[in-house]
């Protein structure tokens, strides 16, 4: 077993090895999921903490399901403001009480990595800022996986806000490491700066970056007006880079569709692909809950605690 | 008559080089002699053979007094100050009160005159409030005893009322001094925009928010043909910009930091909260170009850009931290290990951080070793290599992004009008 860590931070600094341990982990977990009685006791007698400073719903049901399935006992806090409590008192806070794991969402880029450093209990980032979103990426790839078999020549376009999407950037980092060859569609004005020195290639044609992929990642557009001048409408938008049957039909004939949840339809991408086969936002879901148990049991185990 | 002597000391001055070994005597806080001396004297130092310079003049750091004394206040500045080589600071107008009339001048002086051991000069606001909005009574300042006017902390956005003061200014014989920053392009954003904060996630604020500033500036300030310093220069186009602008206005100077040509963006790798500093450091080209700028004399200032903040503000995450870095006990020697070689001595070093100062500052008397000039001096060893340790430093502001880097050119002793103010062996202060 290559991971060996007390935090879960991000996908940036984690080896492939790792992440096919994680994957092997949420396999595993899997078949816990699909027992009639869902139940395991790893985390028995463990604490996990939900540290959310960002409305959420379903990124919050699915730790909170993978920290119950696994026996821990599971408390939510959530803040409006960032600024109201400084974060490390915050975390040691929860510490006193008898966190065993933080998992905390922020808006803020970098602080899950920040309150990790400053507190013993384990911290999973369940995404900080335009930073990452490490578990999220971790789900489509365990999907990936399970579709496509590999990574190694697998080729991948994620088309949409990749510049405020931190999905995006877990999955770019994931998805190179694990030998994939990642394509980006998006107006120039959505992708981050530099962002071709870390091995993607970067295209303003949704067709021409989806030409012969075997997996279409969509992103979720944020509000219109939170784009000011980066966006003239979402109307110009949908007609250039919306996820159509037009622009699905470059792709490979098995190509899959994923999409994090609750997708702007007709906007980024339409309703026919959403709806068909191709589209695979079911599996994503149930494999969230996997890939977050997986996380819970590593880092419990590599930190030594007893199980 | 207080009569002070130096001996064994070699000078260094841009009007006055010398590696044989010298006395520098002193008389009422001036240099009366420089040689062979053997007068009867009050006081002597022995500098032990190594070298005098002029006391480095500061055209750019915060002092935070008054108003926020958390971070620093102008006794423990001034201190810092000295220990740094430093006998000459200016403050940002963008204090609590901001200095942007007379009745705060007045005040600034007379506190400085109290309680600071180096020389103090106020710039004024250029805007009220520092908001940009209303140009402030500059004459009235000047009768107080402003030496130039600042828009640091609110860089002007406003082209017409900038051309106004530029124009209006003509009259006074005082340089304007401009921060150049497009705040359309830089607010909200917390490091260079490039490779890292792509990497680390974090809004970047790119190099056109400078460079579109200078390029304005410069074009304002030549046919106003105003004393038009720029300072914080930190991109290679700013100073391909500023070379260019001089052809056209004799009157323009820039000036830079040292940790514009010594840090790189990669210094906040791992969110390091200590390498966030307004305007941000940039990548390497651009430290190579500040450089070369500097070498060829594009850049004519090296100011110690000393913007204190609480530690308390720093450890947090990197988004809400306080920009700003702790610097007058790190500026020279960090830019005489960085800069200084074959083709580049420490007499070119001295123009940079006092006589060019001196001469933009109009302060008359001061940034050179000579006859009748003040005798604002420092003796400094060259070969002298320490590492910076922030906790040694005597701001409150006792960290740096330059930790544990092992640099070159020691401060020993520091004289204001001939007064001893700092001795690094008795960590007198």
């Amino acid at each position: 077993m290559d991971f060996k860590r007390k935090d879960f931070i991000g996908l940036i600094d984690v080896s492939a090895e790792e992440i096919k341990d994680i994957l092997k982990t949420a396999e595993t977990m899997k078949i816990v999921l699909s027992q009639k009685n869902k139940k395991a006791p790893y985390l028995q007698g463990k604490s996990v903490i939900l540290l959310f400073y960002e409305k959420s719903v379903r990124a919050k049901l699915s730790y909170e399901l993978a920290a119950q399935y696994l026996s821990a006992n599971c408390v939510e806090i959530v803040v409006d403001d960032t600024r109201e409590e400084a974060l490390f008192e915050m975390g040691r806070t929860i510490e006193q009480m008898g966190g065993d794991f933080i998992i905390m969402r922020s808006p803020i880029s970098g602080s899950a990595g920040f309150l990790a450093e400053r507190v013993n209990a384990s911290v999973i980032n369940a995404g900080d800022g335009i930073n990452e979103n490490p578990t999220q990426a971790l789900l489509d790839l365990l999907t990936i996986k399970e579709l496509k078999g590999g990574f190694e020549g697998l080729k991948v376009a994620i088309c949409g806000d990749v510049a405020g999407s931190r999905v995006a950037r877990s999955n770019i980092w994931g998805l190179t490491r694990l030998g994939a060859e990642v394509r980006i569609a998006a107006p120039p004005t959505l992708i981050p700066n530099n962002m071709e020195e870390f091995g993607v290639k970067i295209y303003y044609d949704i067709k021409e970056a989806c030409r012969d992929v075997d997996v279409i990642m969509s992103l979720k557009l944020q509000e219109e007006e939170s784009y000011g001048s980066r966006l003239a409408s979402y109307d110009e938008y949908k007609d250039f880079f919306m996820l159509d049957g037009n622009v699905i039909s470059a792709a490979k004939p098995d190509v899959i569709v994923m999409h994090p949840g609750a997708p702007n339809r007709r906007i980024e991408i339409a309703s026919e692909i959403v709806d068909s086969k191709k589209c695979i936002i079911d599996d994503q879901i149930t494999n969230g809950v996997a890939v977050r148990m997986a996380i819970l049991y590593l880092l419990s185990v590599g930190k030594g605690l007893e199980i | 008559m207080k009569r002070t002597l130096i001996k064994n000391c070699r000078v260094i001055s841009p009007e006055c080089t010398a590696e044989s070994l010298n006395s520098v005597y002193i008389l009422n806080g001036k240099i009366e002699d420089i040689g062979d001396i053997n007068a009867e004297c009050d006081i002597v130092y022995d500098a032990g053979g190594n070298y005098l310079i002029p006391g480095l003049i500061d055209m750019n750091c915060k002092i935070c007094e008054a108003g926020y004394e958390n971070k620093d206040n102008l006794r423990v500045l001034s201190v810092a100050a000295a220990a740094g080589g430093y006998t000459s600071l200016t403050i940002a107008p963008n204090t609590q009160p901001i200095i942007d009339n007379k009745t705060v001048v007045d005040y600034v002086i007379q506190k400085a005159k109290n309680e600071s051991n180096v020389n103090i000069y106020p710039y004024g606001s250029i805007t009220k409030g520092c908001l940009g909005e209303e140009i402030t009574e500059i004459g009235k300042m000047i009768g107080k005893g402003i030496i130039g006017i600042s828009d640091n902390g609110a860089p002007v956005q406003n082209s017409g009322l900038l051309r106004d003061v530029l124009t209006y200014s003509r009259m006074f014989d005082i340089p304007v001094i401009t921060n150049c920053l497009d705040k359309s392009l830089s607010d909200g954003r917390v490091i260079n925009e490039g490779i890292i904060s792509t990497k680390l996630g974090l809004f970047g604020s790119p190099r056109e928010a400078e460079e579109i500033m200078v390029s304005r500036n410069i074009i304002l300030g030549r046919y106003a043909k105003a004393r038009l310093h720029l300072s914080n220069i930190t991109t290679a186009f700013s100073a391909e910009l500023i070379e260019r602008g001089k052809k056209y206005n004799s009157e323009l100077s820039a000036g830079t930091c040292p940790h514009y040509f010594s840090l790189t963006e990669e210094a906040a790798e791992g969110y390091n909260t200590l390498a966030k500093i307004n305007p941000p450091l940039r990548t390497a080209a651009d430290t190579e170009a500040i450089k070369e700028a500097i070498w060829n004399g594009t850049i004519d200032v090296i100011a110690s850009g000393h913007t204190p903040a609480d530690y308390d503000r720093k450890s947090v995450e990197f988004d809400l931290a306080a920009f700003g870095i702790s610097s007058l006990e790190t500026s020279f020697a960090v830019s005489y290990t960085c800069l200084c070689g074959e083709n580049f001595g420490p007499d070119r070093l001295i123009e940079k951080m006092s006589t060019n100062p001196a001469k933009i500052l109009g302060l008359k008397n001061k940034g050179i070793i000579c006859k009748g000039y003040d005798a604002d001096l420092a003796i400094v060893d060259f070969d002298n290599e320490y590492e910076v340790k922030g906790e040694n430093f005597h701001s409150k502001a006792k960290y740096t992004p330059f930790e544990g880097r092992k640099v070159k050119g020691r401060v020993l002793k520091t004289f204001v009008g001939g007064k001893l103010v700092y001795d690094l062996q008795n960590n007198m202060s």
